[in-house]
């Protein structure tokens, strides 16, 4: 592989998978307001 | 009111992680795998990392956090929740049912080859001529398009098992049926491609696949094509524009992370993306390799590569049928959590505009697009219909009913400050102007030049070298069709209230902060 593609093969991973990492991060830190439920206690992520 | 207590309480996703497997679930499908690895490909390779991501964060995710917003607020399948926008919106959301009633009858055909083909993977029961297998065995391909003189029964079975499967999930409701289906499917489905990936690197010639994929061609920046493609890319691969996410959105609790979930969901799709052009260019590096040809000698999408082109790499490879099994099955469960939410958004807006209930709304309307799938595509030019009508359902369906969407709620209602102020109380990204900004000039721009680009191909040339007279029915027909159906039934539902939420559309959203004054 040339440099220029295995730059742009890692650019790409970390953009996009550390993009997913760092959504489910702050989603983590940020449960839901509790809104009970009619039947059953919602769970969490 | 009154009749509130007489209300039959709306489903809700049992959590947070539950909505977003079926938000991926459905976001994840055939295009993430045949669509995207030759798009980059061709439109500057490792460079068209920057419009995709440019497309991702302008056009993708606030799009999606807009189809959340309406889905949540208005708590309804997309009829009735533009209904409450306003009364004649009504008709985009009935259009976008229509689309998905034509999606859904060939989106299934397709996973029914599928599943054919993971049992054609043992023996690799196509021989040394793939391509002559699936026209003339497998599908019996007629020739000429639109002309049906017989009726396939390999296609037919499987693609009743395939609508079976779909229906059984959808008849177990939100939570038990697609919430569970996809809890398993997704984590099944990533791991299966990691496996894959794995067999795609350690095959002689992935590097060189990787290679063709990744090197940039930063000259390409400069093409307005190469944008459009980004923008195209990304609409189409994150379910945006027919009403998928404002139904999965209408069962989240009223308190929900809108951004923040709609970040993941975009996130994971694209991660899915990277991870499937990985995977589809090693191998095309190692068909190459075989061959002694370039890569792009054997680059292709859709059901080439699918059906064609990894066949041969297959039939060629050390431990071929397991990689074959692997592949096909993972065809078959990324487009069947698509399939799943494709259909609900039919169930639901039968369901929520009737009040009648799951079961028998499952059973009628699932069961009525699944009669007409089979009856379309299980025959022998189910391939001319399912190519003709999945070309002009997807620019002149899906992307014109999200571009009208979008001017109507942006420039013509007006109801992008409403609607941010409804997702910032809950959410955990505070959305600012840049949101509105994207929605109510970049994403119609962009969309508008897609569309008149496209129209300008139809008029250059016929697509896909068919008849004028069989495009005029099987293509235009289809997409018009489905406008068509969209304003009618908006017509007959004119004066009937929705059936799950009969209070007035202007009733103030409990989660809405007070309006300022200003």
């Amino acid at each position: 592989m040339s440099a220029s593609a295995i730059v742009m093969m890692i650019v790409a991973m970390l953009v996009v998978w550390g993009g997913l990492l760092l959504a489910v991060l702050n989603l983590r830190n940020h449960p839901d307001a509790e809104e009970p439920d009619a039947d059953e206690v919602p769970h969490q992520l | 009111m009154s009749t509130k207590a007489a209300q039959p309480q709306r489903e809700q996703w049992g959590s947070r992680l539950g909505f977003l497997m079926a938000a991926i679930g459905s976001a994840i499908g055939l295009g993430n795998i045949w669509r995207f690895p030759a798009v980059t490909y061709e439109h500057g390779g490792g460079a068209f990392l920057i419009p995709y991501l440019a497309a991702l964060l302008t056009a993708g995710i606030p799009l999606l956090i807009l189809e959340y917003t309406i889905g949540r607020k208005y708590r309804s399948s997309p009829p009735g929740a533009l209904r409450k926008l306003a009364k004649p919106a009504e008709a985009i959301g009935w259009w976008q049912v229509a689309i998905c009633f034509v999606v859904a009858t060939y989106y299934a055909a397709i996973l029914a080859w599928a599943v054919r083909y993971t049992g054609f993977s043992f023996d690799q029961a196509w021989g040394d001529d793939p391509e002559g297998f699936l026209n003339n065995d497998f599908l019996k391909l007629n020739e000429t398009p639109g002309e049906v003189s017989t009726f396939v029964p390999g296609v037919a079975w499987p693609l009743v098992a395939v609508w079976v499967l779909t229906l059984v999930v959808l008849a177990f409701g939100v939570r038990r049926g697609i919430e569970r289906a996809n809890i398993v499917f997704i984590p099944l489905l990533v791991g299966f491609f990691l496996v894959l990936v794995v067999r795609a690197l350690t095959l002689d010639g992935a590097t060189e696949g990787l290679n063709a994929l990744f090197t940039p061609d930063w000259g390409a920046l400069s093409e307005g094509s190469v944008w459009v493609a980004a923008y195209g890319q990304i609409f189409f691969s994150l379910s945006v524009g027919f009403g998928i996410m404002i139904t999965y959105a209408s069962y989240l609790h009223r308190k929900s992370d809108l951004s923040g979930s709609a970040m993941v969901a975009a996130f994971a799709n694209s991660s899915f993306e990277i991870l499937a052009g990985v995977a589809v260019f090693a191998t095309l590096g190692f068909m190459a390799q075989a061959a002694g040809v370039g890569v792009a000698d054997v680059t292709s999408s859709g059901v080439g590569l699918a059906f064609v082109a990894f066949p041969q790499i297959i039939s060629e490879m050390p431990m071929g049928a397991l990689f074959g099994v692997l592949f096909f099955v993972s065809l078959v469960i990324a487009g069947l959590t698509s399939l799943i939410s494709i259909v609900q958004v039919i169930v639901a807006a039968v369901q929520d505009r009737t009040g009648l209930a799951r079961v028998p709304a499952v059973l009628g309307v699932g069961g009525a697009v699944a009669l007409v799938s089979l009856l379309l595509f299980a025959n022998d030019s189910g391939l001319y219909f399912l190519d003709t009508a999945d070309h002009f359902i997807n620019q002149y369906g899906i992307a014109l009913a999200g571009l009208v969407l979008l001017i109507t709620v942006s420039w013509g209602l007006r109801k992008l400050p409403a609607l941010q102020r409804n997702a910032d109380a809950t959410s955990s990204v505070g959305l600012g102007r840049w949101w509105r900004i994207c929605l109510g000039v970049i994403t119609p721009v962009v969309l508008t030049w897609m569309m008149v680009d496209s129209l300008r191909h139809e008029l250059d040339e016929n697509y896909g070298g068919y008849s004028t007279d069989f495009l005029l029915w099987a293509g235009w027909g289809v997409a018009g069709g489905a406008l068509l159906v969209g304003v009618v039934l908006a017509l007959v539902f004119r004066r009937k209230p929705a059936a799950d939420h009969p209070e007035p559309a202007d009733r103030p959203d409990p989660v809405d902060p007070p309006e300022r004054s200003s």
